[in-house]
């Protein structure tokens, strides 16, 4: 029996019965996937203009970017947000999903419900307000401000990655730990945490993300010395196609492939 | 410890309940406390400043309490159309997301699971990938000598350049790539738990593979479909990046205008109001849906 007559799925359709669905699908992937390459071999282009394929290959475009002090000056900047961004929203959002799912109280509920808002307030609307408030406080244009900002951004996706591990754990392993003696902070870091720590490791990834490539509230409350790769890049977008755009993006899909297989397959079944 | 229990009257028994129903009263509210940075910091870059705005859109211009952002907003034709093309956007965007999210979930909800993985990195690269990259990746591809048009006229499909970018079909095409993995993922999650056994139980009973997946799958899937909608419709209503570099100035939703607002007249009041507008419209949403489909039970995995 071929493949093609062989029953695909637990009714009486064969693969050749549904070797549209493999087609449609194999170009939907397509599509989702393309986009986000299409950068890599426009950015060795010689050319001012962005063709396809590239008559002429170069790394010219890299090094406008390198030589470049704006450049280097906002991606220092997005490093230090994103990375400082990671370090205060995933023990805080940690902490919050920890606390939530343990205790079991009336009010947790309550409580999760409003850390998750930020994922349901508009964005634009976070970002006006924050250069509003920044702007009476003396935050903007600064690392702190923006930092904060983008916590305040992460720490909801924290909270739920941590909470669908918490989830799959048996609590009980740590309640066998305290009973034996250990407090509940000993029981958590040297019980929970060890069992859980790839999801931390995931959630610590997304919120770095999350404010290295976070657009629009930089726009508005960054700015000057401080000023992100992300808000010089839609500017640029703005304006004309800069082919060294083209290059940056590049590297930042670097970046996200990494990271995304770095969740992938350094982790072992976590369940 | 302070006992509260009077001593003379409890037994050694009642003591010990009393005591433990302290500790765990003060062991509940000490683990609470954990979560007050978190809390914290979301009164502080979000409640607050979003409070204030909301304050700010019930100030007129000339300092005393007033409606009129909210009246120039019935007023104003211009307002109008924003807000039409704001929902046009968000309930297309939409529509394509399911029309498109719809055969790849279901395709990789039939995957043995060795291949599931490879196949999900489909979703998930995007899903990883700055969306302003992605609409740069657009805006190069859609461009008049990019590569669709390119690649459109040596198939035939039409004989000049067209003008796919800087308009209403840039932006929906930009919107759609962007928004897919959050229909995606919560679709492929309810497939996954229905149960394979009522999909032999149809077959066996006569169903026709079709009917069995519109009478049996589909609407088994729904819950997944609706949240993943959700997801989409109230993330395309304050979008700002992708229409306003896709949509090249011609493509003007809330998020748009408010930041034009902002630039060109430094009206916060105005600004607020239509921001005040956005955010209503989007608990609005939220709360029907919540109301019709049990949303929170689809998205907090309770069911």
């Amino acid at each position: 029996m071929s493949w093609w007559s062989k029953p695909a799925s637990d009714t009486q359709v064969t693969h050749g019965d549904r070797f549209w669905l493999y087609v449609v699908v194999l170009i939907i992937m397509l599509l989702l996937v393309i986009p986000t390459f299409i950068v890599v071999p426009m950015s060795f282009s010689d050319s001012q203009y962005l063709e396809f394929p590239p008559s002429n290959w170069s790394t010219r475009w890299y090094e406008v970017y390198f030589e470049s002090s704006k450049w280097m000056r906002a991606t220092v900047t997005s490093l230090q947000v994103g990375i400082l961004t990671m370090l205060v929203a995933t023990p805080l959002g940690m902490m919050a999903a920890y606390a939530l799912f343990v205790s079991g109280h009336r009010a947790a509920k309550a409580i999760f419900m409003f850390l998750i808002t930020p994922m349901i307030v508009p964005v634009i609307l976070v970002a006006i307000g924050a250069f509003y408030a920044y702007g009476r406080v003396g935050l903007n244009n600064t690392i702190t401000g923006l930092v904060l900002a983008h916590t305040a951004m992460a720490t909801p996706l924290v909270m739920i990655v941590i909470t669908a591990a918490l989830r799959s754990y048996d609590l009980n392993q740590e309640r066998v730990a305290r009973s034996l003696g250990a407090t509940r902070l000993r029981a958590f870091f040297i019980i929970t945490l060890p069992q859980i720590k790839f999801s931390v490791v995931t959630a610590a990834l997304l919120s770095f993300l999350t404010s290295f490539d976070e657009v629009i509230i930089a726009i508005f409350v960054s700015g000057g010395a401080n000023a992100t790769l992300t808000k010089h890049m839609f500017s640029a977008l703005r304006d004309f196609i800069d082919p060294t755009i083209a290059a940056i993006s590049t590297i930042m899909v670097l970046v996200s492939t990494v990271l995304l297989l770095a969740t992938q397959f350094i982790s072992p079944r976590e369940k | 410890m302070n006992h509260v229990v009077n001593m003379s009257d409890a037994t050694p028994q009642s003591l010990h309940v009393a005591e433990l129903k302290v500790r765990e009263v003060r062991d509940q509210w000490t683990l609470l406390s954990l979560a007050t940075p978190a809390i914290l910091i979301i009164v502080l870059v979000i409640l607050v400043p979003v409070g204030w705005l909301f304050y700010l859109s019930f100030v007129g211009s000339d300092g005393q309490p007033s409606l009129e952002h909210y009246r120039k907003m019935i007023e104003y034709k211009s307002y109008a159309r924003v807000f039409m093309t704001t929902f046009q956007v968000s309930i297309l965007t939409t529509l394509i997301c399911i029309l498109i999210g719809y055969p790849l979930a279901y395709f990789l909800a039939l995957l043995p699971k060795r291949w599931t993985g490879i196949f999900m990195l489909a979703v998930l690269l995007p899903f990883w990938t700055s969306l302003l990259v992605r609409t740069y990746a657009w805006l190069v591809l859609l461009q008049k000598n990019g590569l669709v048009n390119e690649f459109a006229i040596h198939i035939g499909l039409w004989d000049s350049p067209v003008k796919l970018v800087h308009n209403m079909t840039g932006t929906l095409i930009g919107m759609a790539h962007i928004m897919l993995p959050f229909l995606v993922l919560p679709l492929y999650g309810s497939m996954k738990k229905i149960d394979r056994d009522l999909m032999y139980a149809a077959a066996n009973l006569g169903a026709s593979p079709i009917k069995a997946f519109w009478q049996v799958y589909f609407p088994l899937s729904l819950s997944g479909m609706v949240a993943g909608s959700l997801i989409v419709f109230v993330l395309c209503l304050g979008f700002y990046v992708t229409p306003a570099v896709l949509g090249g100035g011609r493509v003007v939703m809330v998020a748009t205008q408010i930041t034009a607002i902002l630039e060109n007249q430094f009206n916060w009041g105005a600004a607020s109001a239509l921001g005040v507008v956005l955010l209503v419209a989007t608990l609005i949403v939220l709360y029907v849906a919540a109301r019709l489909f049990k949303f929170d039970a689809a998205l907090f995995g309770k069911n």
